[in-house]
């Protein structure tokens, strides 16, 4: 009995002390991580996969033994219910569970909605997968951070390389999709596109709505005008049916079709999709990248993905692995600056800005505005024997620094002061 | 209706007091005093005998409003935001209403579900407006005077919330007790003889109009606050399709009806998507289907006094 | 150009009109007879085409041309209808013909957000895209645009066929007769003897296979995901509220009339696309209520 009460007021006595440190906070039993993703509707294709990457990669860092211990245990919410729901999620989530740590989101709206909650709340919020660069520029946030690359940097590269693939083009029309990320990235292309090479003509400017599940339409308008070069932003189900719809008509035989997300949707549509068309990953994201598929981290990965889900990881793959990661890193960075102690919410937030870390390709760097610099790659389908879909070939790599807007300055201004020289910039390397 | 007064206390009471044992419940509850009072509007046409299927547009149009005033002028007071919400209500209602309840029946159910999809497709449409499908967010403003943080904003949201719909309670059920009230169910039962009595039905039904699209606005301008967010879904027929089925499960006999309605929905919903993820609308499917068949009009109807007559309308 | 575009969007019109007509057929059909709007048609429609899916995924596994899809589309479309249909009218619709017009609503509303979640649990969420009778079948090339074979022939092909039928079917048949006289007047129909309770169960059993196999049709050619069902409702009825409840002949001129809108639209005023079904909805209700080809009725609008 004695023994109990002595070592209940030693206990006491210890947290009390404990407490009364400044900055020390008690390690925690476990890291309650809450992840957005698309798990229904259109978008599911490719929101799914970033969840299942999520519990592969979480899995194997727990095994490893978590952050110095601490094991991290994800709550999953579904971004497919639409922007108010996924909102009342969110806050339940954090608010009933004490959930500290937010990846979020997948849709460049449900980013633009989340980002002041989170600050608001005062949760670390990674956006671990959308692309719209007026997040980060409209307004500068303490807790909202990203780790990847943004609309400016991905949509630069692509015009980029459709310049140096076919400088002669003339004619071009674009079909996004309605909502932030479709409009945001047309207006930094269409930008870019008119300071390099004025004379362009764009012939039409469609956007269906996000999910529509028909491009019949559009197709017919697109053939009807045949332009040089078709462009669209689209990803997940949404390009999936494009490319199949357009596929059975042979949209493909009268234009070049650019898609910058389409890394994400290469084994999905397997045949549908011709040789020749330009295909981006947001980031350097494609598991034969050159210089990284025989590194045992990716090539270990690949694998294991491949037997969970049995198929190829794409770039939301990569993305959730690098969030995961430079969480991971951010944590490690926070710990050693608080001597050893675990950190709070706060001290990890800024522990993100200036971060370098690595995914399963190349670096990621994140500026002091939180915005992540990572380098992009962008090739051309071509059939291989050995895949039943095509593989990438004409391959190049476009480092960040070069191709992103400098720390508070607003992207659509500043790409127009792109000069024409920068096509050729001999950092723009082919690999194969 | 002493046993209606003492759930009315009830309700009031467990909606201000249960977020002092769980704090992340009172969005949930805000949001369902929310979805009450404009259910409230919705009863009023219901006990004319008409349905719209379109009336989440004066709370879609109610919560734009408020956006668009916020983001103008983000200093201007909550309080000044609610009302914005309903005086939207009020001047759509008089415009919709005053050819919308020339119609009936059925008639009168797709044509204001049609202006709804309208609204719906605008608002989804024309981004550089509206947004489009992200919709628009709007800042958290004073709360009467004060800069509040989140936590004690949404505390006052609530409390002006649960206030709001006991007034719209008690003022509709003083509405449904004049004469212009009673006239409502004559348009139901027997038009012709209503108008022979000199009252008429084209002003009562508009009038009735008028305040449900005012409740409605009112409605969307505190989920607008609560959120920060206004999206075109608020305006998607289905939710007009919820606020009607809302009314009816609490019963249209009297105003508590509305958010007893409200309360088990929201309820519903909270416990499906923990426990039985997903499937929280074929749980409201059946409880309605049972409602209608054991209890046709509504849950507040067995807080009244039995009558001799069993009504087997709503 | 400008020539052509008439031709283009008059194409591009007919096959969804096509859909649009079978959706609101068996709609309008329910109504004619119960006088009940069906706020679940639209999750026949989303059934029919998951049924399709599933069939022709089981199909294709088992080897089978994709030229079977012919056969398969239609029975998927019965097999909804007789299953579904028939569990609908028989434990919801039959119980309420007596019933106040708004609960007649909620109940079937109710049944669309069963038949919702239904959905989900038995097909999941992720989008079904099996089109492989569309690429058996092939393209054709009018004015430099191709046309998928199916698009152009086999959906309008069908709704056409289905037109046709049910129009001689109502004329010529005798269930077909007893049908008619049933929408006209239920009471009188029983005192003549005619069976009204299997009337009712077989109209609407039709009318959810007509449904279901407009989703049928249109699943090869489009993602199948949630939610389609709800708004294929509201489209129909857009159509069934400008042709006048009740009438079929009404409802296919109506369909052409919205689906040309449409495509038209897209062509000339894009952003306009998604408003033009329910601005002609509201127009059509505002000036002519009763629908352009109702006979006006002596109750009170």
């Amino acid at each position: 009995m004695k023994f109990k009460t002595l070592s209940r007021i030693f206990a006491g006595a210890v947290t009390v002390l404990a407490a009364s440190g400044a900055l020390a906070q008690s390690k925690p039993t476990e890291l309650k991580v809450g992840i957005t993703t698309f798990l229904s509707g259109p978008a599911s294709v490719f929101g799914v996969p970033g969840m299942a990457a999520a519990d592969l990669y979480i899995e194997q860092l727990n095994a490893a033994g978590g952050i110095n211990g601490v094991k991290i245990v994800p709550t999953y919410i579904d971004e497919g219910v639409g922007a108010d729901k996924l909102l009342s999620e969110y806050r339940r989530v954090v608010q009933e569970t004490g959930t500290k740590v937010m990846l979020s989101a997948v849709s460049s709206g449900n980013c633009n909605i989340i980002a002041p909650v989170a600050e608001d709340l005062k949760v670390l919020n990674i956006l671990w997968d959308c692309g719209t660069e007026k997040v980060l520029e409209e307004k500068r946030y303490r807790y909202v951070t990203r780790t990847q690359a943004n609309a400016t940097i991905e949509m630069l590269s692509t015009v980029l390389y459709l310049l140096k693939t076919k400088p002669d083009m003339k004619t071009i029309a674009v079909m996004n999709q309605d909502y932030a990320w479709g409009r945001d990235s047309w207006e930094l292309f269409r930008n870019a596109l008119l300071a390099l090479k004025p004379d362009v003509k764009i012939v039409a400017e469609l956007f269906p709505k996000f999910g529509a599940t028909d491009y019949s339409t559009e197709i017919s308008r697109l053939q009807a005008l045949r332009p040089d070069v078709i462009l669209s932003t689209s990803w997940g189900g949404d390009l999936d049916t494009f490319v199949r719809q357009a596929s059975q008509r042979g949209l493909m035989k009268s234009s070049l079709l650019v898609l910058p997300l389409a890394e994400s949707s290469l084994e999905r549509l397997g045949t549908a999709l011709p040789d020749g068309v330009i295909v981006g990953a947001r980031g350097d994201h494609y598991f034969l990248h050159p210089q990284f598929k025989d590194e045992p981290k990716l090539k270990n990965f690949t694998k294991k993905f491949q037997e969970k889900t049995g198929a190829y990881p794409i770039y939301p793959v990569f993305h959730m692995v690098q969030a995961l990661d430079g969480l991971v890193a951010g944590y490690q960075k926070a710990i050693k600056v608080n001597k050893g102690q675990w950190p709070s919410t706060e001290q990890v937030a800024d522990a993100m800005r200036g971060l370098e870390f690595r995914g399963l390709t190349g670096t990621v760097k994140i500026r002091e505005d939180g915005q992540g610099l990572e380098d992009q790659l962008l090739g051309v389908t071509r059939k291989v024997a050995g895949y039943n879909f095509p593989v990438l070939e004409k391959i190049m790599i476009y480092p960040a620094d070069l191709i992103s807007t400098p720390v508070g300055q607003k992207s659509p201004e500043w790409v127009k002061t792109i000069k024409p020289e920068l096509i050729n910039n001999p950092r723009f390397k082919q690999l194969n | 209706m002493n046993r209606a007064k003492i759930v009315v206390i009830l309700l009031a009471l467990v909606a201000l007091l249960l977020p002092v044992a769980l704090p992340w419940i009172k969005t949930p509850l805000i949001l369902g005093t929310a979805f009450g009072i404009a259910a409230l509007g919705i009863s009023i046409l219901i006990i004319s005998g008409q349905i719209s299927f379109g009336h989440a547009m004066f709370v879609c149009a109610g919560g734009y409003a408020v956006a668009f005033v916020s983001r103008q002028w983000p200093h201007l007071d909550s309080a000044w935001l609610l009302a914005v919400g309903a005086t939207t209500g009020v001047i759509l209602g008089i415009v919709v209403g005053s050819f919308v309840v020339r119609y009936r029946a059925i008639f009168f159910g797709m044509l204001n579900l049609a202006l709804s999809m309208v609204l719906f497709a605008a608002l989804g449409k024309f981004f550089n407006l509206t947004g489009g499908t992200d919709g628009l967010r709007l800042e958290r403003a004073p709360f009467f005077g004060m800069n509040l943080e989140r936590d004690a904003f949404e505390s006052v949201l609530l409390v002006v919330g649960v206030a709001l719909a006991l007034l719209s309670g008690w003022l509709v059920q003083r509405y449904l007790r004049s004469v212009a009230g009673q006239a409502l169910s004559a348009i139901k039962t027997n038009e012709t003889r209503l108008e022979y009595v000199g009252i008429s039905a084209y002003q009562t039904l508009w009038i009735g109009y008028i305040i449900s699209a005012t409740l409605c606005g009112l409605s969307g301008a505190i989920f607008a606050i609560a959120q920060g967010l206004v999206t075109p879904e608020m305006g998607y027929w289905v939710r007009s399709g919820e606020i009607v089925f809302v009314a009816i499960l609490g019963g249209v006999g009297h105003p508590v009806g509305a958010f007893i309605g409200a309360g088990i929905f929201e309820f519903v919903k909270l416990f499906a998507a923990a426990y039985l993820t997903g499937a929280w609308q074929m749980v409201l499917g059946f409880v309605l289907i049972a409602m209608v068949f054991l209890a046709p009009r509504g849950i507040s109807a067995m807080l009244e006094q039995r009558t001799t007559s069993k009504r087997e309308d709503v | 150009m400008s020539q052509d575009i008439y031709i283009l969007a008059v194409l591009d019109g007919l096959s969804y009109a096509a859909l649009l007509f079978l959706v609101a057929l068996g709609m309008t059909l329910v109504f004619g007879v119960m006088n009940i709007v069906n706020m679940a048609h639209g999750s026949f429609y989303a059934l029919g085409g998951y049924m399709a899916a599933t069939l022709g995924l089981w199909a294709t596994a088992h080897g089978a041309s994709p030229a079977w899809s012919l056969l398969i589309l239609p029975l998927a479309a019965i097999i909804v209808g007789c299953v579904f249909g028939a569990l609908m009218e028989t434990s919801l619709m039959q119980h309420i013909y007596n019933k106040d017009p708004i609960l007649q609503l909620l109940i079937t509303f109710s049944a669309f957000m069963i038949f919702e979640d239904l959905q989900r649990l038995v097909w999941g969420t992720q989008p079904y895209f099996v089109s492989d009778i569309v690429n058996y079948l092939g393209t054709a090339d009018i004015l430099g645009i191709t046309y998928t074979r199916y698009q152009l022939m086999v959906v309008p092909g069908v709704a056409l066929v289905v037109f046709v039928a049910l129009r001689s079917f109502l004329k010529l048949s005798s269930i077909g007769r007893q049908i008619v006289a049933v929408s006209h007047n239920r009471e009188i129909s029983t005192a003549l003897g005619i069976n009204v309770k299997r009337i009712s169960l077989l109209t609407f059993v039709v009318g959810s296979i007509l449904g279901a196999l407009a989703g049928a049709l249109a699943s090869p050619t489009v993602s199948w995901v949630p939610g389609i069902g709800g708004e294929m409702i509201v489209l129909s009825f857009a159509v069934v509220a400008t042709a006048g409840l009740g009438q079929i002949e009404g409802a296919l001129v109506a369909a052409i009339l919205i689906g040309l809108a449409r495509s038209f639209t897209v062509y000339l005023l894009p952003e306009l696309e998604v408003l033009i079904p329910f601005l002609i909805m509201v127009l059509v209700l505002l000036f002519r209520p009763q629908g352009l080809f109702s006979v006006a009725q002596s109750r009170r609008v």
